[in-house]
């Protein structure tokens, strides 16, 4: 699995790290008050914070991610960038950025205080605050375990260095340095890996014979060891985006019905995520004016809908070569310890005369994964002819085991296409889309740390020079948590696993408080806060009494009995998400009706839509008014989904 | 903020992409390297197009024209 860079592929990593380092040094004088570092002072241009909107969020979990459900359920995935992403970011620049950018609120949770009062603020930047350093150590853990995979690399060493970096340019530059690098960084991203995307695409013939291919994989998956024998698929399960969606949950790879994907994922998690999350709506108010802050997403949502054919497209690539076995090409299988190889090689010496079925189970058992019989026969045969040097053994014994660690299938193409130099370009843009995504958490965090729980709570009255100070001590502390998290996440990963399904928990009601805050002015705060609460609470008890087909009760449900199961996991995540949104909606606005107001229509003006005045377009031109950009996007981007429906 | 992000962007592929170029030109006859990109000098030809985007952000950043990247401050 590893390969070895060059000279040249250090350079132009070292150009990169130099220029982002670089960037931060330079913006250093313009760091005078901590609206400077924490919030941009609203300085930027559109173009500026809508690329470093998508960019924050093109996370390298998201690069290695989509790579990998693009090859487990085909195109369908693509529905995460458009019904996933799109109407979401069209609503937030055409609705919700007034009151975000209108409130002068300086983060998200502060737009809660306003709004409400400080118990919803402090409930969202506690979770929040919390989960941003999660995000990143749990992104940094995955990215160090992938270069030591891959470069051989010490996991502490480039653990610490990475990290190092984005301290310093943050540190140096605050949001501004952390939104620039990220504008960098997406071309990096895109420019790095649009090559592997053209010459996997050639390799294989170009798309059409690739969705040939996969049509033909479709019908019997069990072939490729994609899918357990017996089960099949229409034709077009892995290249239509909707069909299979709209036929339901056992016709689609990803076992979810259209329903669920629409309303829960579209609806529920994605302006969930897209409306509230301060992450990216941090981008968005750093911009120099209203009509800027209201473009961002819109700017973003260009690339955002392209995205597939850079990131799920090399997933359908890699499944389409297996089908072509003189490309010797798979998708490489999990890692292996040494340990494994150990045991399996002392079973294969010690099965050289025994019969094939025998071995070919001693050694199934030895490695604990599902193996190729004829391989394994293949490995005892010459072993026993003659002694087989251990590296070569571990590489036979590896290509033999059938399961598919889909997370290395973008690597394993960056690999394959790469001479020196490309791979270098490649590999620096994995590295800039871990930087953007760990830059993105650290300046949200010291935001929220700073002005909504530290100003709010521990020092109101102190001078902004304070303030500033500790926005660059929380950058500093904020990335020591994240490193001290990536090495929870090495040690523990189910730990891991719980903390991320707290935070969907988290996450899914979030909208229904928005959505009832800013377009109905009776929604009181304990209306909020409870719904809140209780919005949260519906998830985990829902998740504790359902289950998906194929999972045993524990870690991913139904711990506390099996009311119902789902087709699928992901199928399950959606209707947790959709309940908990009902949950929350009701109960906030039953609550709200039942509680006395606290705020006035005076107060609520610019926060809430019915009392604030409309803002006029007719001054600007055309193509910068939101309203007419967000048309035209959600056109082309439902006229993109009829074509690959 | 004072600083226009396009000459860092610009300056940094320029350079980059020169370093491919380079390389690119200084392997052409290398038909072992390039077996993987499918025989194709994929270095010379990314790399010219790293230079020329570079190129293009430069030309952009030194118009000025566009107020992106002025003191945008009120």
């Amino acid at each position: 699995m590893q390969v070895t860079l060059t000279w040249l592929d250090y350079l132009i990593l070292l150009t990169y790290t130099g220029f982002v380092v670089g960037i931060g040094f330079a913006l250093k004088k313009y760091m005078r008050s901590s609206s400077d570092f924490l919030t941009s002072a609203r300085s930027l241009p559109t173009w500026v914070t809508g690329l470093a909107f998508i960019s924050a969020n093109l996370g390298a979990l998201e690069l290695v991610g989509m790579a990998a459900s693009g090859a487990k359920y085909g195109i369908i995935q693509a529905n995460f960038y458009w019904v996933g992403a799109i109407p979401a970011m069209v609503f937030l620049a055409i609705f919700m950025m007034p009151f975000y950018y209108g409130s002068k609120a300086r983060s998200v949770p502060e737009y809660l205080k306003m709004r409400f009062d400080g118990r919803v603020r402090t409930l969202n930047s506690l979770s929040f605050a919390v989960m941003t350093v999660f995000a990143s150590g749990i992104s940094m853990n995955a990215l160090a375990k992938l270069l030591h995979l891959l470069l051989g690399w010490d996991y502490n060493i480039s653990l610490w260095i990475c990290s190092f970096v984005v301290l310093l340019y943050v540190l140096k530059g605050g949001l501004t340095s952390a939104i620039y690098t990220e504008v960098l960084q997406f071309f990096m991203i895109v420019l790095g890996f649009a090559p592997v995307v053209y010459l996997g695409l050639k390799d294989v013939g170009g798309y059409h014979a690739m969705t040939q291919m996969l049509k033909g994989i479709a019908a019997n998956p069990s072939t490729l060891h994609l899918r357990e024998a017996g089960i099949t698929y229409r034709a077009d399960a892995w290249t239509s985006a909707w069909k299979p969606l709209l036929a339901g949950p056992a016709y689609n790879p990803m076992g979810v019905d259209w329903f669920a994907m629409v309303f829960g994922l579209g609806f529920v998690l994605s302006f969930g995520y897209w409306c509230t999350n301060f992450l990216v709506v941090q981008r968005a108010m750093a911009a120099r004016n209203m009509t800027a802050a209201r473009n961002t997403p819109l700017v973003a949502a260009v690339p955002k809908m392209l995205f597939p054919a850079l990131v799920i497209l090399p997933g359908m690539i890699a499944v389409a070569l297996m089908t072509l076995p003189n490309k010797g090409y798979r998708i490489p299988a999990p890692i292996l310890d040494n340990a494994v190889y150990a045991r399996a090689m002392a079973v294969v010496t010690a099965d050289a005369n025994a019969p094939a079925d025998q071995a070919f189970k001693d050694v199934s058992a030895a490695v604990g994964k599902k193996m190729d019989p004829e391989k394994v026969a293949a490995l005892v045969r010459d072993c026993a002819a003659k002694p087989l040097a251990p590296d070569v053994f571990q590489d036979r014994l590896w290509n033999a085991v059938t399961e598919y660690d889909y997370d290395g299938t973008i690597l394993s193409l960056v690999k394959r296409y790469c001479p020196p130099g490309l791979l270098g370009l490649a590999l620096t843009g994995l590295l800039a889309s871990f930087m953007s995504g760990m830059a993105g958490n650290v300046t949200a965090f010291n935001t929220v740390w700073t002005y909504d729980l530290y100003q709010a709570y521990f020092a109101p009255n102190k001078s902004d020079a304070h303030y500033m100070r500790m926005g660059q001590i929380m950058t500093i502390v904020g990335i020591l948590l994240s490193i001290a998290c990536a090495y929870f996440a090495s040690m523990y990963n189910n730990a891991m696993d719980i903390i991320q399904l707290v935070f969907a928990f988290v996450n899914a009601p979030l909208f229904g408080t928005f959505l009832l805050g800013m377009f109905w002015k009776r929604t009181t705060g304990t209306g909020a806060f409870l719904g809140l609460i209780f919005g949260t609470a519906t998830s985990g008890v829902v998740h504790a009494l359902t289950i998906s087909q194929g999972n045993a009760p524990g870690m991913k449900g139904g711990y506390l009995g099996v009311l119902y199961t789902f087709p699928s996991e992901m199928a399950q995540n959606f209707w947790l998400a959709i309940c908990a949104f009902l949950v929350c909606f009701s109960l906030t606005a039953g609550i709200s009706l039942a509680t006395a107001r606290t705020k006035s229509d005076e107060d609520l003006k610019g926060l809430v839509y019915s009392l604030t005045p409309k803002i006029r377009d007719e001054g600007t031109p055309w193509y910068q008014r939101p309203a007419v950009l967000g048309t035209v996007l959600i056109a082309v981007c439902v006229v993109i989904n009829f074509i690959l429906r | 903020m004072g600083l226009d992000i396009r000459w860092p962007i610009g300056l940094m592929f320029s350079l980059v992409g020169l370093f491919m170029t380079v390389f690119g030109f200084a392997t052409k006859g290398d038909a072992e390297m390039y077996r993987r990109s499918l025989d194709i000098n994929i270095n010379l030809i990314w790399g010219i197009v790293l230079l020329v985007f570079g190129c293009f952000m430069l030309w952009m950043a030194s118009r000025r024209k566009n107020d992106a990247g002025t003191p945008g401050r009120k």
